[in-house]
């Protein structure tokens, strides 16, 4: 699950990356996501994204590539159990934390504070 | 005078084109040492909730969640937008930004109703994000079956 060092190196790394891809092409910060989410679950249909965790920890969990893990995760693991039906039960098998986190955290946060002008 | 008839998309390629590449560098910097640091801070509560015998994929996913409501919070504050000017990618990248994605324009339409407002604005970003995850892990579940790789 790695250490301070080695997620300051590689969190801050994939984020720099990331400023290149705006700086260097017309695309948005929401293109970026996107893009990161996908290239997340391309790498761990590859088996790297463990590896990774491995080595850098929070480093790799927390930039959103991780919720493109989680959900391909879950996909793998449930296609490898039920076959076809497990293509669409896994998708939220692991994801569903960090989805479900996120629209009920989101949800109470924009209720309860106003925009400021 | 040519000039004047360019269309906003050419004219924000005419200025990234002419922006020195001294900015860029530290644009990077900049985002590399705030994403970093923000690494480091869900690196912390990991290492926090596992002294309380929480396994250690639980307790990353507890520490994802942190970052979540820590991200969600300072943008309902109206600090995360200040962060973000400074930092760029290295405060959109992090789950904090993804947390900045959804709480940002559902407080911004929050006048327009709670349904068609907050509820439908929350997923602007958010919305596009799921849609491509899911499809991608998707088809990757698929090349594995069909593969048995």
């Amino acid at each position: 699950m790695g250490n301070f060092l080695t997620a300051f190196l590689v969190g801050g790394l994939i984020c720099a990356l990331g400023q290149v891809f705006l700086d260097n092409t017309k695309y948005t910060p929401a293109h970026l996501l996107v893009g990161l989410v996908v290239l997340g679950s391309i790498v761990t249909g590859l088996g790297w994204y463990e590896p990774l965790i491995k080595f850098a920890g929070a480093g790799v969990t927390i930039p959103v590539s991780n919720f493109g893990n989680t959900l391909a995760k879950g996909v793998l693991m449930e296609a490898n159990r039920d076959g076809l039906l497990g293509l669409f039960k896994g998708l939220l098998e692991v994801a569903s934390a960090g989805v479900g986190a996120s629209v009920i955290i989101a949800f109470f946060i924009a209720i309860l504070f106003n925009p400021k002008v | 005078m040519k000039n004047i008839n360019k269309t906003a998309d050419e004219y924000q390629k005419i200025v990234k084109q002419n922006r020195p590449a001294i900015t860029k560098t530290k644009n990077f910097i900049k985002a590399y040492v705030v994403g970093g640091f923000i690494c480091v801070i869900g690196q912390g509560f990991w290492h926090f909730y596992m002294l309380f015998n929480i396994s250690q994929d639980n307790a990353g996913a507890l520490s994802t969640i942190t970052m979540i409501f820590l991200g969600g919070l300072l943008t309902g504050l109206g600090i995360y937008d200040e962060i973000g000017q400074f930092a760029g990618a290295g405060s959109i990248v992090p789950v904090t930004g993804f947390a900045n994605a959804m709480v940002s324009p559902a407080l911004e339409f929050k006048q327009e109703g709670l349904i068609l407002g907050l509820g439908a604005k929350m997923f602007i970003v958010a919305g596009p994000v799921l849609v491509y995850g899911m499809v991608s892990a998707f088809i990757i579940g698929v090349l594995k079956v069909v593969f048995k790789g």
